[in-house]
């Protein structure tokens, strides 16, 4: 049976569960229940569910240790940026023990932080920084961008014997959806089609997966029927639905709230360029954050993010361009 | 004081490592061992006296110089030395090499290329047995280099907050890399560092292996009944570069004289010789067997074929 | 005039070279006033003193967070962090605070200096001590990255990454220190952001970083006796990056191949060709090809290292399908995709 509920109570429910489920599961992290009456607490208790002090490293580096003594460690990180702070543990240590250990150990680890908050969180809790962790080897990356899949993707998370980035829009956790109830676990690496269409594929992650839908919504007021996909995860990334979609449309349009350069969408841009060079009509748009430190100001921040008129207008570009081609 | 059968296998441990580290020298001057290797020859007293302790479900996390701790810690020779050649039968198949030792058979945790990365690691392994009620203990060594990284106060912080049941043990030879203590810290000693969090802490001459076998017997008694976290600071000589091939231009060689002092190995065997439970003959069947063991095991690692590719690439994700 | 030195020689000169004309530039890092591990800043502190050419202790984060409120307070650090894989543990302050305080604070900060870093496999060193991790430096913005491939370039863009008024990442290759190369007596800044065309040639073009640019080189010798002659580019600074001449050189060629050390995945090749299949839609005649390290650590064991590093048989074997394209019916199948890479 499913039900709505917000996005944010969805992480939880699944990290509840996954807890009671499975005994080896720890949760701690900075300001993780700091209350003996939060729910979590009274039903797994305090060695289950702890809070630290405000030390990246040694949090992540500790549960690399619990994860290879046979726990299944959650770390609450709050934003994915102090995640550069314990960059060492994340890519240096986490991520390779099992290959520099000739597959001796496993380092099954979620780490979940939050992402893309904008309304004036500025430069230093508001970057969409997951193409770092999507480039390391050994590392999963996951972005949920509903509610259902916020709670699944969470499931398999905690589930995987690897390192997992779990990365929470901080835009949609007041977000309502449809969650089933008990048991719900979206694989890692299979993509979502948001909305199906023969016109243009535009591949979304996140939040921008919401704005989107909204441009194909006006795309198709004119006409244009777009195909909306949803990689879900960037590492492992499902590659074949992706190109699938783009021989069937030809067109292909990238949304990524993060930074232009060296970004997830130009990662798709170049198999997509590679892998489907015979089945583009028309150059692929990217649809990203301009290339600058997230400001502070309203306007100034509306004027950097990607939003659902500039998705729009990149379709439209790109299907002009196409039929000036043909 | 140490009894007789320890003393011999504090004596038997030191020397396969000595054996053991010095045909790595020669192998890797022949291009034979690969990469960055850091020798420990001079400190195998703190790996004999803290290894030999262990129980192989003891968690040990070392660094780059972690040779004598796998050794000691019971990882098999021809497996460690198949690892440092780079063959599919190393420890690690030949995918981690010199630093990145790794024996979960005998409880070698993970060593780190990173200084002070393994540190925060071992305090979860830590937290792992206390949350199990294990009376298994973990020990992390490091060198005083490790001290002046954040990721040590974190940890010392951390370890201490929670009570873990974890041994620092400090292997302080003086040196970061190149340069020497006095060039990275005001604080001489590692147990002045971590005096404010007020657990129980020793500094004990490394080159002493009988001092260091009871001093770290008495913290591991009290760790193994869950409380903690101690650390010993071992003082140690670095007979060796920071790295092999390390041309050492920063530092005088040191006189046989003073040598002999500080050689953990000599030390032992001059006593060995007073108390009468060691003549020329004893000793030198150690090294004899010692030095055989280590042509087993070249010999092992040189018929062992490197991984293929393929294998190597199904061993980055757990499946 | 010019004379043949190293690589790493030619970076130690232009240090130099810097400290003289410049008394706000100083040098800090693990073991610099000795020189470092490849003697990079050898018999510096000799002529300028420890206060200029300062070690610190093995505290990267510390180090450059120094770095940061030096330069905001006027001078021109140069830092060094021995290898680029210890740069993991010194992010937060370059990303968090370097590469944003000139932006946060509304243009009154700037960060001018330098972070000197080496990358690259081949020295059998293992996974934590030879990566290269250039690719995630160049999506932050704020950031210039820099990756010089021969010893000219490398006093050059030193000179010029020194007195640039932001925070500069300037990667080396271990690989690269020690080879003989020609460098003028007194190198001249050569400005950040323009590409270098080492080779003149109408059948491909071959984009390479740092040590495939030699690699690259290598294969165009190759491709020449087969008949096909290639231009190879080297961008020699990431960013700004000098889309210009590259997007040119392809739009006459046609074909593209993008060659470096990094992992496929992520790597800077990706960004390169997601800007050329749209800066060159129309003029390609094949795939854009990239050519990078498999999705895996580095290994340890010599033959997987060799197999791991590209070479410059994997630059011919790209260029040469690039070129043979129009022949090939079907597209590669997806096997070489990072999914599939990933599982």
């Amino acid at each position: 049976m499913a039900r709505e509920i917000p996005y944010i109570a969805a992480v939880n429910e699944a990290i509840a569960q996954e807890m009671a489920r499975d005994d080896t599961v720890v949760f701690y992290g900075q300001d993780v229940a700091p209350s003996d009456e939060d729910p979590l607490v009274k039903s797994f208790g305090r060695d289950r569910v702890r809070v630290s002090p405000i030390s990246e490293t040694a949090e992540i580096g500790m549960a690399v240790g619990l994860a290879l003594a046979g726990y299944r460690p959650i770390v609450e990180l709050l934003m994915a940026e102090f995640m550069l702070v314990a960059m060492n543990q994340v890519t240096n240590e986490a991520p390779r023990l099992r290959y520099m250990s000739g597959g001796q150990v496993k380092v099954p680890l979620v780490l979940k932080a939050g992402y893309g908050f904008t309304a004036g969180w500025a430069g230093q809790h508001t970057g969409s920084i997951y193409t770092m962790f999507a480039g390391v080897p050994g590392l999963k990356v996951v972005l949920p961008s509903t509610p259902a899949d916020a709670k699944g993707l969470m499931a398999a998370a905690v589930r995987d014997d690897n390192p997992v980035v779990y990365l929470m829009h901080y835009l949609l956790v007041l977000e309502h959806g449809d969650v089933p109830e008990g048991e719900h676990v979206v694989p890692i690496g299979e993509a979502a089609i948001r909305r199906p269409g023969n016109d243009v594929t535009i591949v979304a992650t996140g939040w921008t997966v919401g704005k989107a839908l909204q441009a194909a919504e006006a795309l198709a007021a004119e006409g244009v029927d777009a195909e909306v996909i949803d990689p879900r995860s960037l590492q492992p990334l499902d590659m074949p639905a992706i190109l699938s979609s783009v021989e069937k449309t030809g067109h292909l349009v990238l949304a990524d709230q993060a930074t232009r350069h060296a970004s997830a969408a130009s990662i798709i841009a170049a198999e997509v360029a590679e892998h489907g060079f015979g089945y583009l009509k028309a150059p692929i748009k990217l649809v990203t954050a301009l290339d600058a430190t997230i400001p502070y100001s309203e306007p100034m921040e509306a004027f950097v993010l990607p939003d659902e008129h500039k998705i729009a207008g990149a379709v439209r570009e790109v299907l002009g361009t196409a039929s000036a081609v043909a | 004081m140490v009894e007789r059968e320890t003393a011999l296998d504090l004596l038997r441990t030191m020397w396969r490592i000595r054996c053991f580290e010095e045909r790595v020298a020669t192998l890797h001057h022949r291009l034979q061992v690969h990469g960055l290797v850091h020798l420990s020859i001079g400190s195998e007293g703190v790996a004999a006296g803290v290894c030999r302790r262990l129980r192989d479900d003891d968690a040990v996390y070392s660094g780059h110089r972690a040779h004598g701790h796998a050794l000691a810690k019971g990882a098999p020779m021809d497996r460690v030395m198949a690892e440092l050649m780079g063959r599919s039968a190393g420890l690690c198949q030949g995918l981690g090499g010199s630093m990145h030792l790794v024996d979960t058979q005998h409880g070698l945790m993970g060593a780190t290329g990173v200084v002070g990365g393994n540190l925060p690691m071992a305090a979860g392994d830590a937290l792992a047995a206390r949350l199990r009620g294990e009376d298994r203990v973990t020990v992390v060594f490091f060198g005083d280099g490790a001290v002046q990284a954040g990721h040590f106060n974190e940890t010392v912080n951390l370890a201490a907050l929670w009570e873990l049941p974890l041994i620092f043990v400090c292997e302080n030879n003086g040196m970061a890399e190149f340069t020497p203590r006095s060039a990275h810290t005001k604080v001489a000693r590692v147990i002045d560092v971590v005096a404010p969090y007020d657990f129980e802490r020793r500094l004990i001459e490394g080159s002493d292996v009988g001092a260091v076998w009871t001093a770290f017997g008495e913290y591991l008694e009290q760790a193994r009944s869950g409380t903690g976290p101690f650390l010993l600071e071992c003082s140690t000589h670095r007979r060796s570069g920071h790295y092999e091939g390390d041309q050492q231009s920063y530092r005088d060689a040191l006189a046989d004289a003073e040598w002999a002092q500080l050689d953990p190995i000599a030390r032992l065997e001059a006593r060995g010789k007073d108390e009468g439970w060691l003549d020329d003959e004893a000793a030198a069947g150690l090294t004899a067997h010692a030095d055989a063991e280590v042509d087993a095991a070249v010999r092992f690692a040189r018929d062992s074929p490197p991984l293929s590719a393929d294998d190597a690439a199904a061993l980055v994700y757990a499946t | 005039m010019t004379g043949e030195i190293t690589y790493v020689k030619a970076i130690n000169a232009a240090l130099a070279e810097a400290m003289r004309d410049d008394g706000r530039v100083i040098v800090i890092g693990e073991d610099v006033a000795e020189g470092g591990p490849y003697l990079a800043t050898e018999g510096l502190a000799d002529e300028f003193g420890s206060e200029r050419v300062r070690n610190t202790p093995i505290s990267e984060g510390a180090v450059c967070g120094i770095a940061v409120g030096a330069a905001q307070a006027g001078l021109r650090p140069v830092v060094e962090i021995m290898f680029i894989d210890f740069i993991t543990l010194a992010l937060d302050q370059l990303v968090n605070q370097a590469a944003k305080a000139h932006f946060m604070s509304g243009g009154q900060l700037s960060v001018p200096m330098v972070l000197r870093t080496q990358g690259g496999a081949g020295g059998r060193a293992g996974a934590q001590h030879s990566q290269s991790l250039e690719a995630w430096l160049t999506h932050i913005p704020g950031l210039k990255v820099v990756m010089p491939a021969t010893a000219a370039d490398a006093a050059g863009l030193l000179r010029a990454a020194i007195a640039d008024p932001n925070p500069v990442v300037f990667v080396e290759n271990k690989s690269l220190y020690f080879r003989r190369e020609p460098v003028p007596e007194t190198p001249e800044p050569i400005e950040l952001g323009r590409a270098s065309v080492l080779r003149r040639g109408g059948d491909v073009t071959i984009v390479a970083l740092s040590r495939l640019v030699g690699e690259a080189m290598a294969a165009a010798e190759r491709l020449a006796a087969d008949g096909i002659e290639a231009e190879i580019i080297d961008p020699r600074t990431l960013v700004p990056l000098d889309l210009d001449t590259i997007a040119a050189s392809v739009r006459r060629t046609g074909r593209a191949v993008v060659a470096h050390e990094a992992v496929r995945t992520g790597g800077f090749g990706a960004e390169l060709a997601a800007e050329l299949q749209a800066a060159a839609f129309d003029y390609l005649d094949a795939p854009i090809q990239r050519v990078g390290a498999p999705f895996t650590p580095v290994p340890l064991s010599p033959p997987l290292e060799d197999g791991y590093r590209p070479q410059s048989d994997d630059v011919y074997a790209a260029a040469r399908h690039a070129v043979q394209w129009a022949d090939v019916e079907e597209p590669v199948p997806l096997s070489d995709t990072g999914r599939s890479r990933g599982e």
